[in-house]
């Protein structure tokens, strides 16, 4: 009989989980929006805010906009391990991500916000 | 003994050529560019939704803009990003429970992501884009 002792933080596992959870957010919120896009096809500027207006979709559109932030983090974080060597700049990098992404999001906010 | 002459002739077959990859190879090669391709489109992305929804004149220039040849391209290939990350993904989530392990699956719905990918580009982008 082999003990395995299990190592490490776990820390690993909550991206993986993120990274998985925000993809399912995600692609519901895809088809809901080509569901919705191809019924009320928006062609003026009326349809258009007010589809983004509505109360529901803000709400959806902010969770997908969420998952997008989660993911990209997850999924640039991983990209920049395998690339990027030099330590110091692979920490910079990391840090532009975190902060670009969290911009992002406060834009994302104000875009969906004003009215 | 060891020939040393014979042991240097030794070929190593390192294809590192994308199109000899083996089709789930590619995907894989395929998800990772289209997701960095998605990373550093979410600004124009924003930018575009931002313009969009500002006001009447806004939207307005938004049509102009997005009807110029070079934005339409730039859109296109960011479509074919995310239609392909969102098939492969699905495809991921799928091998995460461990359906379509096997080796002939695994080619199969390779080939299928690839080509379900492309067509969606093709259909979705003539009818948002043109």
């Amino acid at each position: 009989m082999v003990t395995r002792t299990v190592v490490g933080a776990h820390y690993g596992l909550r991206g993986w989980l993120a990274q998985r959870i925000s993809a399912v957010v995600m692609a519901v919120y895809t088809i809901v929006l080509v569901v919705a896009l191809a019924a009320i096809r928006p062609a003026d500027y009326a349809t258009w805010k007010a589809l983004f207006g509505h109360g529901l979709m803000r709400v959806a559109t902010l969770l997908f906009i969420v998952s997008v932030l989660l993911h990209a983090w997850v999924g640039m974080r991983d990209i920049l391990m395998d690339y990027i060597k030099p330590t110091g700049l692979r920490l910079a990098l990391h840090v532009t991500v975190i902060l670009l992404l969290a911009g992002y999001a406060g834009w994302a906010v104000q875009i969906l916000w004003r009215t | 003994m060891p020939d040393a002459s014979l042991k240097k002739k030794r070929p190593l077959w390192y294809d590192l050529n994308l199109l000899h990859l083996p089709l789930p190879g590619l995907v894989s090669i395929f998800h990772r560019i289209s997701g960095a391709l998605l990373f550093l489109g979410l600004v124009w992305f924003l930018f575009l939704l931002d313009m969009s929804l500002a006001s009447e004149e806004g939207y307005a220039r938004f049509a102009r803009y997005g009807s110029q040849p070079l934005v339409k391209l730039a859109l296109l290939v960011l479509l074919w990003a995310y239609l392909h990350h969102f098939c492969a993904g699905i495809r991921y989530l799928f091998l995460d429970i461990h359906k379509g392990v096997d080796l002939p699956a695994a080619r199969a719905t390779s080939a299928l992501v690839l080509a379900v990918s492309l067509a969606l580009t093709a259909i979705l982008g003539w009818v948002l884009l043109w």
